[in-house]
C-alpha cells in the first residue's frame, strides 16, 4: 500500500472543467514530476464542489486549504510554497465577499459553513472513479444493512419512518411510493432513475452524478430491494456526458467488486442497472412520459391511473425517484431513519439542495436543512446581491415555481410553505433577481420555454401556454390592454386545473407569482407604457444625461445605427427615430451618462 | 425492377458501422431510440434512408421512427455543420444577459438560431439549460463549456473551431 | 470480488487508509521543510517516515510541512502533535531516528527524550 503525505483534490465537475480544471491538473502532475514530488503528493480528480463560480477549485489536504480560479500560472507556485515549503497560497485563498478576508479552510467559508451536506455529502471529497473512495466513506454499508438485517417490508417502513419526499418536483413521500410498488404483485419489477434534469437553473442532480454516482446506485438497490425489482434504469439527459461517463464507470465498478449484478455480497439478491440517454425533451421529466422513451417512444405523458407502481414500465410495477433522492436514501440506512428525520421541518424531513443562480455574489450548489429562512441562503450562503443592487425577488421551481418577493424572505422554506406562497420546491432551482429584472419578461422566459417543451398531447397545455405566451408577448411589445391580465388569470386557472400532466399543471406558475406579487409591474407595462426595470425594449428610450456626458464620442463608434451624434468633448444626443435599443451604448459609457426608461 | 445490382455494391463505412449497431440490438426492447443516437452519432444526421435501413432490420414503422425522431430535439433529419455551438439561454444565463451572447453568435458566424453555415461548418441552436449555471451566461462549442461569457469575445473563441 | 458483508467491511478498512488524510484527525507529524531543512537532509527523513507509515499501515496519520521556523542549526526538526498533548519538536533527526520516533512516540506516546528540542502547549 502506498501513503502518500499530501492529497491535491482538483475538481472534475462540469463548472471547473470549463474554467479550465483539466489543464490545473495536468499542470499539477507535471509539477510534481518535475520537483520529484509524486511519490509524496497524490493528484485527486473529485467531482463538482457545488462552488462554480469560484473554479477551478484546488484543495489541498491534510490541511483542507481551500484554492479558488486557480489559472495554470500559478500552479508552479503552489507546488513550491505549498507542497514543498508548506505555505499557504495567500492570493489564491477564497476572499469573503464583503470584507475581503482571506479563508484559507474550506469549513471557514461562509458559503459552506451554513450548509449541511446529506445528500452531496461525497461530492468533492472523493474521486468519483474509484469505488473505494466511496467505500472508504460506508459507501454501500446502508445496503449491506438492509440486505442482511431487514426484510423488503422493514426496508419500506423505514423509508416511511425517515419522512424523505421526492426531491425532484412533486414532493411525494418517498416510502409511500415504494409501498405501492411493493405491493403491486408481480415476478417482474422495475425501479427507476430520473436523471433527465431539465429545469432550467438546477444542476444538483448533475453534480451528484459526476460527483458521487455510487450513492445514486446504492439507493437504487435498497429501492429495488424493497419494492422487489431486478432491473434498473437509469434515465439520464444526454447533455451531460461526463455525468454519463462517471455512471457507466461506477456501473462497471460496482459489478466487478459483486456490489451489482447477481447475488449481491451473497445475499441472494440480484439486481442489474441500465443507462438510458434522453434525446432531449424536458417532458420526459414527467414519470409517466419517461417510461415512454424509455421504451424507445415518444416521450408523451400518460393519464394517471393506472400509475407507474401498478403499470409502469413495459407495464410491470415501476417505481420511479430522481437522482436527489436516490442520494439521500443510503444515509437513512447507515444511520437510522430517525437521524435522518431529526433535521428538517415537521412535514419535510432531512436536507434539500438549491442551485444558487442569478444575480448573486456566490453561485453554486448549496445543501441546508428544510425550514431554513430564503434570506440565510440568499444573504448568508449566496453573499448578497451582486453589485450591491437592491434585491427584488427569487424565482424558486424553475418553470414550475414562482417567483418569491422580499416580504416573504423569513419564512422557512419546505415543500408545504412554498407552495402556500405560490412557488414549489421543484428541483430546487433558486434564481435571484435584483432591481434589473423585468417580472413579467421572466414569465414570459418560462413560458416560452414551457410552451415550446410542451408535447402537445393534451390540449390545455399545448394551445393554452401559447395563448399565454402570447399576451405576454403584447404586454412586453407595449401592446397590452387592461383586460390581459384578467385573461392571464382565467387562462392560468384553467390550464392548471385541466392539463394531463404535471409540466401543464404548473406552466402558469410563473404568470400568476409574478401578477400575485408585481402586479404593478404589470400594470406599468400596460397603462403608462413603461419597464419599470428597463429590460422590455420596446418600452425604453435611451437618453443622453449632458451634465453626465464627456463627449468622448465612444457611444457613438459603438452604435450600430448611427443614431448618435455630437461634437468632440460636447455632450452627445440620441435619435430616438433611429435607436434600436441595443443598449451597445450603456455598456461601453465609463460616465454612467446613458440612462432608459 | 431487379435491384441486385445494388447489393452488389461495396457498402460504406458508415453502413458497416450501422449494421453492428442494429446486430447489437436486434431484439432488444426498446432499442429504437439508442440506435437512433448511434446512427446519428455515425452520420452526424439522420438521411432517410437510414431511418428505412432501421424500420426494415428493427421491424418498427417508418412513421413511428418519424414521430420519435422529431420528439426528440436531440434527432436531425438535415445535415449539421462540423462544429455545434449551443448557447444556454436557461434562467441563470437569461438573467445574467445571454441573449447577448445569442446576438454576438449570430454577428459572428451569420446565421440565426436552428440554422446551419452554407460550408456547414457551425450549426447555431440555443439549449435550455446546459447546467453550468453558476458560470453564466455559458455556451456549449461541440464538447467544451465555455462559461462567464461576454459578447466581445465570442467572435474569437469560435474562430479556433475550424 | 465481494462475497459477504464482511468483505465488504475488510475493503472498507483497507480504503479507508487511502483517504484518512482527508479527514483531519490523529497523530500529525510535521517536517519542517525550508530550504535550511531541506540541505539538512528533511527529504530523506520526510520519505523515511512515509515509508514507515505504510510499513504499518497507519494511514489515520497526518504528514505535513512546515517553512523554516529560526532553528535552521537543529534541522531537520519533527513535530509531533498527539490529540490532547504538548507538541513535541524533534531536532538533528535522521533518518534512521525515524523508526523509534515511530514506534516509542507516535504508537505508544513515549517521547524520545534524547532527540527533543522544545515541548511547546
Amino acid at each position: 500500500m502506498q501513503l502518500f503525505r499530501a492529497h491535491v483534490l482538483v475538481c472534475g465537475g462540469t463548472g471547473c472543467v470549463s474554467s479550465g480544471s483539466k489543464k490545473i491538473q495536468e499542470a499539477i502532475t507535471d509539477e510534481l514530476v518535475k520537483q520529484k514530488l509524486d511519490k509524496e503528493v497524490k493528484v485527486v480528480e473529485t467531482g463538482c464542489h457545488g462552488f462554480c463560480e469560484m473554479g477551478p477549485i484546488v484543495i489541498v489536504y491534510p490541511e483542507g486549504t481551500f484554492y479558488c480560479r486557480v489559472q495554470v500560472e500559478d500552479v508552479s507556485e503552489l507546488v513550491s510554497e505549498h507542497l514543498v515549503k508548506g505555505r499557504t497560497v495567500q492570493r489564491l485563498l477564497f476572499k469573503a465577499p464583503v470584507t475581503e478576508e482571506q479563508v484559507p479552510s474550506y469549513r471557514d467559508i461562509a458559503f459552506y459553513a451554513k450548509q449541511q451536506r446529506v445528500a452531496l455529502r461525497n461530492c468533492g471529497h472523493i474521486d468519483p472513479e474509484h469505488i473505494q473512495e466511496y467505500i472508504a466513506r460506508d459507501g454501500y454499508e446502508g445496503l449491506a444493512k438492509a440486505l442482511t438485517s431487514m426484510t423488503p417490508e422493514q426496508v419500506v417502513e423505514e423509508m416511511k419512518k425517515s419522512g424523505l419526499r421526492g426531491r425532484g418536483g412533486g414532493g411525494f413521500p418517498t416510502g409511500l411510493k415504494w409501498g405501492f410498488a411493493a405491493k403491486s404483485p408481480g415476478p417482474k419489477k422495475y425501479i427507476i432513475c430520473n436523471a433527465d434534469e431539465g429545469d432550467p437553473g438546477a444542476f444538483m442532480d448533475r453534480s451528484v452524478l459526476e460527483g458521487d454516482p455510487h450513492s445514486v446506485l446504492e439507493g437504487m438497490l435498497i429501492g429495488a430491494y424493497a419494492i422487489g425489482a431486478d432491473e434498473g434504469y437509469i434515465y439520464v439527459r444526454a447533455e451531460y456526458p461526463l455525468a454519463i461517463k462517471r455512471l457507466r464507470v461506477a456501473i462497471a465498478q460496482a459489478e466487478e467488486l459483486g456490489l451489482l449484478g447477481d447475488n449481491i455480497m451473497g445475499t441472494g439478491f440480484s439486481c442489474r442497472l441500465n443507462i438510458k440517454e434522453g434525446a432531449g425533451a424536458f417532458v420526459c421529466g414527467e414519470e409517466t412520459a419517461l417510461m415512454a422513451s424509455i421504451e424507445g417512444s415518444r416521450g408523451m405523458p400518460n393519464p394517471r391511473p393506472p400509475f407507474p407502481a401498478v403499470k409502469g414500465l413495459w407495464a410491470k410495477p415501476s417505481n420511479i425517484n430522481n437522482v436527489e433522492t436516490y442520494a439521500n436514501v443510503p444515509v437513512i440506512f447507515l444511520h437510522g431513519a430517525e437521524k435522518f428525520a431529526s433535521v428538517g421541518t415537521e412535514n419535510s424531513k432531512g436536507t434539500k439542495v438549491f442551485a444558487l443562480t442569478g444575480k448573486l455574489r456566490n453561485t453554486g450548489l448549496a445543501e441546508v436543512p428544510m425550514g431554513i429562512s430564503l434570506r440565510e441562503i440568499i444573504f448568508d450562503i449566496g453573499g448578497g446581491i451582486m453589485d450591491d443592487k437592491k434585491f427584488k425577488a427569487v424565482q424558486i421551481g424553475g418553470p414550475s415555481g414562482g417567483c418569491i418577493p422580499e416580504q416573504h424572505l423569513d419564512t422557512p422554506v419546505d415543500y408545504d410553505s412554498l407552495i402556500a406562497l405560490g412557488a414549489m420546491m421543484g428541483s430546487g432551482g433558486l434564481v435571484v433577481m435584483d432591481e434589473t429584472s423585468c417580472m413579467v419578461d421572466v414569465a414570459r422566459f418560462f413560458l416560452n420555454f414551457t410552451q415550446k417543451e410542451s408535447c402537445g398531447k393534451c390540449t390545455p397545455c399545448r394551445e393554452g401556454t401559447k395563448r399565454m405566451l402570447e399576451i405576454l408577448q403584447k404586454i412586453c411589445d407595449g401592446n397590452g390592454v387592461p383586460e390581459d391580465i384578467t385573461t392571464l388569470e382565467r387562462l392560468g386557472g384553467v390550464v392548471k386545473n385541466t392539463a394531463l400532466c404535471g409540466l401543464g399543471q404548473t406552466a402558469p406558475n410563473p404568470i400568476l407569482a409574478t401578477l400575485r406579487y408585481f402586479r404593478h409591474e404589470y400594470e406599468a407595462h400596460i397603462n403608462d407604457k413603461k419597464c419599470p426595470a428597463g429590460v422590455c425594449s420596446a418600452l425604453l428610450e435611451y437618453k443622453i444625461v449632458a451634465d453626465n456626458c464627456k463627449g468622448c464620442g465612444a457611444c457613438a463608434r459603438v452604435c450600430p445605427v448611427g443614431a448618435i451624434t455630437g461634437e468632440k468633448k460636447e455632450p452627445h444626443e440620441i435619435d430616438t427615430s433611429k435607436c434600436i435599443k441595443c443598449g451597445s451604448c450603456i455598456e461601453k459609457c465609463k460616465f454612467d451618462a446613458i440612462v432608459k426608461g | 425492377m431487379c435491384q441486385c445490382a445494388s447489393d452488389a455494391e461495396p457498402k460504406t463505412k458508415e453502413a458497416v458501422e450501422l449494421d453492428k449497431v442494429l446486430a447489437k440490438y436486434a431484439g432488444k426492447k426498446g432499442a429504437l431510440i439508442p440506435v437512433l443516437q448511434a446512427a446519428q452519432d455515425i452520420y452526424g444526421y439522420l438521411p432517410a434512408e437510414v431511418l428505412k435501413e432501421i424500420s426494415a432490420q428493427l421491424k418498427i414503422p417508418l412513421s413511428k421512427i418519424y414521430g420519435v425522431v422529431t420528439f426528440y430535439a436531440q434527432f436531425h433529419l438535415n445535415p449539421r455543420g462540423r462544429n455545434i455551438i449551443r448557447v444556454c439561454l436557461g434562467t441563470a444565463c437569461h438573467v445574467r444577459g445571454g441573449a447577448k451572447i445569442s446576438e454576438a453568435v449570430t454577428k459572428a458566424v451569420g446565421i440565426k438560431d436552428g440554422e446551419t453555415t452554407e460550408d456547414l461548418r457551425y450549426t447555431f441552436e440555443s439549449v435550455a439549460c446546459l447546467g453550468a449555471c453558476g458560470l453564466a451566461p455559458v455556451m456549449m462549442v461541440n464538447d467544451d463549456t465555455h462559461g462567464r461569457l461576454t459578447p466581445d469575445i465570442v467572435a474569437d473563441l469560435l474562430e479556433r473551431y475550424k | 470480488m465481494i462475497k459477504s458483508p464482511e468483505d465488504l467491511k475488510r475493503l472498507r478498512e483497507e480504503a479507508k487508509s487511502l483517504t484518512g488524510i482527508r479527514a483531519g484527525q490523529g497523530v500529525e507529524i510535521i517536517v519542517g521543510m525550508g530550504t535550511c531543512g531541506i540541505a539538512a537532509g528533511a527529504r530523506e527523513v520526510m520519505s523515511a517516515i512515509l515509508e514507515e507509515l505504510s510499513k504499518r499501515e497507519m494511514a489515520d496519520i497526518r504528514v505535513t510541512q512546515t517553512g523554516c521556523i529560526g532553528m535552521c542549526e537543529k534541522e531537520v526538526l519533527v513535530d509531533i502533535v498527539r490529540p490532547g498533548e504538548k507538541r513535541i519538536t524533534y531536532g538533528n533527526v535522521k533518518p534512521q531516528d525515524v523508526s523509534r520516533i515511530m514506534t516509542s512516540h507516535v504508537i505508544n506516546g513515549q517521547i524520545v527524550e534524547d532527540l527533543v528540542v522544545a515541548k511547546l502547549d
